[in-house]
């Protein structure tokens, strides 16, 4: 599992430098719906956005505490939630030792959605 | 202002278009909330699992990642939650993902919130639930067919991005379909690596989930008591 995953980070990892070492001094990096912008403007040269965003982030450095502010509320449920089942699957390995397999008989299942709750 | 990534900006639909987005999505929306209901009312203990489907999705797309294209575009993180939950609930979920940052990140639109949700949320979901079931069905094991769904539910949304955009804009010459082609050529190269991120990182996750949380995921239903992944 663990020689697993870290395969799988190094991969992920890698699908996001290469691009980097490959393009790197010729491409700009910028997001691919600008490029839909710039083809909407080719198509119908006279097109105007009727309607533009209530609220812009006022600068790039908000912008990013924005998006570092997301992806940490995502990071925290993901983990707090992968954190709690990984705690609890060691507790139960604890009461009964012998169980090599996470999952529960039935009674302790029903004990468990009673403490949550 | 630069804005990135793969949804339809702000005002860039003309109006009669973003209604009848708004339309089309409306029903899966209301469908999601009955969805959303039942979950909380029959199986109140795999709410954390919901969490952290949601929260996966949220994370994933503020990960803005650099491509081979030499442009930037997200993952949806969309595929993890329609595995488990089933398509409807996650056509919630993907819609408050894209209205936060609609709201304060000018990413995406309230304008074209109603397409952008169609993409996403709608058909990313049913696409990675869909190619999930499929594949099981045929006896693909677990961890290719979540890799599989994921991957190409965020194929999917980019490939209704650029026919919405089509369709809103043909080329006044090659007509809708050389606008797709002009499109989906601006999403194609550049999403293709992503999906293959999002295909490897929600596997990961799944396997993860498989080993600890069990009893969810049997609850849920996705697997079959003492079924092995």
């Amino acid at each position: 599992m663990k020689k697993v995953t870290f395969i799988v980070l190094l991969a992920v990892v890698a699908l996001a430098v290469v691009p980097l070492i490959i393009q790197s001094g010729k491409a700009e990096f910028a997001g691919a719906d600008g490029q839909a912008e710039a083809a909407i403007t080719q198509i119908d040269p006279g097109y105007e956005p009727w309607f533009s965003s209530i609220w812009e982030p006022p600068s790039g450095e908000i912008e990013s505490l924005l998006f570092a502010l997301q992806a940490a509320i995502g990071a925290g449920l993901v983990f707090y939630a992968l954190g709690y089942y990984v705690g609890r699957a060691k507790g139960r390995a604890q009461v009964t030792p012998d169980a090599t397999d996470t999952s529960p008989p039935k009674a302790t299942t029903t004990a468990t959605a009673a403490t949550e709750s | 202002m630069q804005i990135v990534a793969m949804h339809i900006m702000e005002g860039y639909l003309p109006a009669a278009f973003a209604l009848v987005w708004f339309l089309a999505a409306a029903p899966f929306w209301v469908k999601g909330v009955f969805a959303a209901r039942r979950l909380v009312e029959e199986k109140r203990s795999t709410l954390l699992l919901l969490g952290a489907a949601g929260g996966f999705c949220f994370v994933l797309s503020a990960l803005k990642l650099p491509s081979v294209s030499g442009s930037c575009s997200h993952p949806t993180g969309i595929g993890l939650g329609a595995i488990l939950f089933g398509p409807w609930i996650m056509t919630l979920i993907g819609a408050i993902v894209l209205l936060f940052q609609a709201l304060l990140l000018a990413h995406g639109g309230i304008t074209t919130l109603g397409a952008n949700s169609f993409s996403m949320a709608i058909v990313g979901s049913f696409v990675a639930w869909g190619m999930y079931k499929g594949s099981r069905r045929l006896g693909v094991p677990l961890w290719l067919a979540v890799f599989l769904g994921a991957a190409l539910s965020d194929l999917a949304t980019y490939m209704t991005t650029s026919l919405q955009l089509a369709w809103a804009f043909p080329d006044p010459i090659s007509g809708f379909s050389g606008s797709t082609a002009k499109f989906m050529g601006i999403f194609a190269v550049t999403q293709i690596p992503l999906a293959l991120s999002e295909g490897l990182l929600t596997s990961l996750i799944m396997m993860y989930l498989v080993k600890y949380s069990r009893t969810e995921l049997d609850e849920i239903g996705l697997l079959r008591q003492g079924q092995v992944a």
